[in-house]
């Protein structure tokens, strides 16, 4: 199967304002979605300008956007993919 | 999800910086704290309007005044603005402290004691009462009930209570006070005691609704950029571990914000060392029995305001920092030079020092983001001179000592090295220094750190 693209912004707002806490995000999946995505750390995506500050950090799963995002709103993000 | 408060607090260091560059600070001051919690939206407090008022004073705090000094309630962001636009230097802090506690902030937490809950069975062995040294608890109505007259809070019954139903409720700002200098005043609002505060930091980083506040010197450094001056930033060693991105990177990062240079600290570190190692074989030499370091200034601190005697035993070998301002002097004649680091209490030695302005990590990092400069998207920085090794190292617990035993190792000297450290400062320090000095525990070398673990871990770091 396909793996999933996420994508962290690692620009600096996000980083400052929890992106830090996300980019090991692999290894700390729970076992029925290890495996199902390629992590990638990005450059500023620009959605703190476009969207919101306080949106911050911000992540992309397969071109999603999540905002605010927290481990917790990423595997759900994922598990509804999965399961659409 | 990073801490509540954490967020909050960098979350508005970067709409500052933002509207700072804008141009728009002034007129938008007054509008953050109905921006950021507008009538439809949620609360992390009771309502929005508290969330509004402290919004409002870590504003105060960022351009530089602190709560306390606050004479008339109806006194406009934008005034307070103006005024530290026209201020030459930052406000004096020798004598009063970088910490305050923002009133509006803070919950006033019930003061600690111990308590029996709704989990107590009321059972038939009652360690609690047989365990408790005082004689203080005894059961009514099939209940354990304390006597708080009695009761001295030592927290054994906590221990043997076989249903987990005691506690002891604390204060995280005077619990993790090494000092104890928070108090409350007869009106039951927490202060921090200007005698007693060595500036940890370690209230700031402990207090859950972040109610200890910093007073800010952001708005001179980015006053002063704007305005051309020549700025050095000196990056404190511990920037290297924050996961911030590779030192190279960081350099170009930071010299993209409109700094004159950009210098590691730990050059400075490398003198420190040097004259540290020098300072302690003529004393030892000399058939002194003691030195400790001195690059701590909450250590220093410490010794200045409880054990002054103990002060002949502290190095008078100038900090990293102050060696570093020396080199950026040299090198750019007539800069002014800003200390970038993960601790408070450079704030007062700073000061005393003749040093310009310390930013926080956040407040460095607030500013690479409000011109969307991103570490990893930068070119390496062709750094000259690097640090060495064991001057980075000075960030960590024990890399002072071990970079003064590298140096101490060419010489054959007739006395003996034997070095030990203090990492962390608690409320057993005093008493522990004490025991040095008198010869009870054998070193003739201390290393003493106010932050476990060293400044990799102080109160501003940015690994939260």
């Amino acid at each position: 199967m396909k793996k999933m693209q996420l994508e962290i912004c690692c620009g600096t707002t996000c980083y400052m304002l929890g992106a830090n806490r996300l980019l090991n995000i692999e290894n700390e999946m729970p076992s029925d979605l290890r495996g199902k995505t390629d992590v990638r750390a990005l450059p500023c995506m620009g959605l703190c300008n476009e969207k919101e500050l306080a949106g911050a950090p911000y992540v992309k799963l397969n071109g999603h956007v999540i905002e605010n995002a927290t481990a917790e709103k990423i595997y759900a993000k994922m598990r509804e993919l999965l399961e659409a | 999800m990073i801490d509540g408060s954490v967020f909050l607090r960098r979350e508005l260091m970067i709409r500052f910086v933002r509207a700072f560059n804008n141009g728009s600070l002034e007129t938008e001051l007054d509008r953050f704290p109905v921006e950021m919690r507008p009538r439809q939206g949620n609360s992390s407090r009771c309502c929005i309007y508290h969330d509004r008022a402290v919004i409002k004073y870590r504003l105060m705090n960022l351009l530089g005044f602190s709560c306390e000094e606050e004479t008339d309630e109806a006194r406009t962001l934008a005034s307070y603005y103006r005024e530290a636009m026209t201020r030459e230097k930052p406000a004096d802090i020798t004598g009063r402290l970088p910490l305050s506690v923002c009133e509006a902030g803070c919950s006033e937490c019930p003061s600690s004691q111990v308590v029996i809950t709704g989990n107590c069975r009321g059972c038939f062995s009652r360690p609690c009462m047989y365990n408790c040294p005082k004689g203080a608890i005894s059961v009514v109505n099939q209940v354990s009930t304390i006597d708080y007259t009695k009761c001295i809070k030592c927290g054994k019954c906590t221990s043997v209570c076989p249903y987990h139903a005691i506690v002891k409720t604390t204060v995280p700002c005077e619990t993790a006070c090494p000092t104890g200098a928070i108090h409350k005043d007869n009106d039951g609002h927490t202060r921090i005691n200007g005698e007693k505060c060595i500036s940890c930091g370690k209230c700031f980083a402990k207090c859950p609704f972040s109610a200890i506040l910093e007073r800010s010197q952001l708005l001179d450094v980015l006053k002063a950029l704007k305005n051309g001056e020549k700025v050095v930033a000196m990056l404190a060693p511990a920037l290297m571990s924050q996961d911030a991105g590779p030192i190279e990177q960081l350099f170009t990062a930071v010299s993209r914000l409109g700094f004159t240079d950009v210098i590691e600290v730990a050059l400075g570190a490398e003198e420190t060392t040097a004259a540290e190692a020098a300072e302690f074989r003529e004393k030892m030499n000399a058939g002194e029995k003691l030195m400790t370091t001195s690059c701590c200034p909450a250590y220093v601190e410490l010794v200045r305001k409880f054990i002054p005697d103990f002060r002949q035993y502290v190095s008078t070998t100038p900090s990293p920092m102050v060696f570093a301002a020396g080199i950026a002097r040299r090198k750019h004649p007539g800069c002014k030079v800003v200390f970038v680091g993960p601790c408070v209490a450079k704030r007062v030695e700073a000061c005393r020092n003749g040093i310009d302005w310390v930013l926080s990590f956040e407040e460095l990092f607030a500013m690479l983001a409000g011109k969307n400069i991103d570490v990893i998207s930068c070119e390496p920085w062709p750094i000259p001179r690097p640090a060495i090794d064991r001057a980075r190292n000075f960030a960590k617990s024990c890399g002072v000592t071990e970079a003064v035993i590298s140096e101490l190792g060419g010489f054959a000297d007739d006395f003996k090295l034997e070095a030990k450290a203090i990492d962390g400062i608690d409320r057993k320090t005093v008493t522990t220094l004490k025991m040095y000095a008198s010869g009870k525990l054998p070193a003739n070398f201390l290393e003493v750190m106010c932050c476990q673990g060293g400044c990799v871990n102080g109160p501003c770091s940015l690994r939260k």
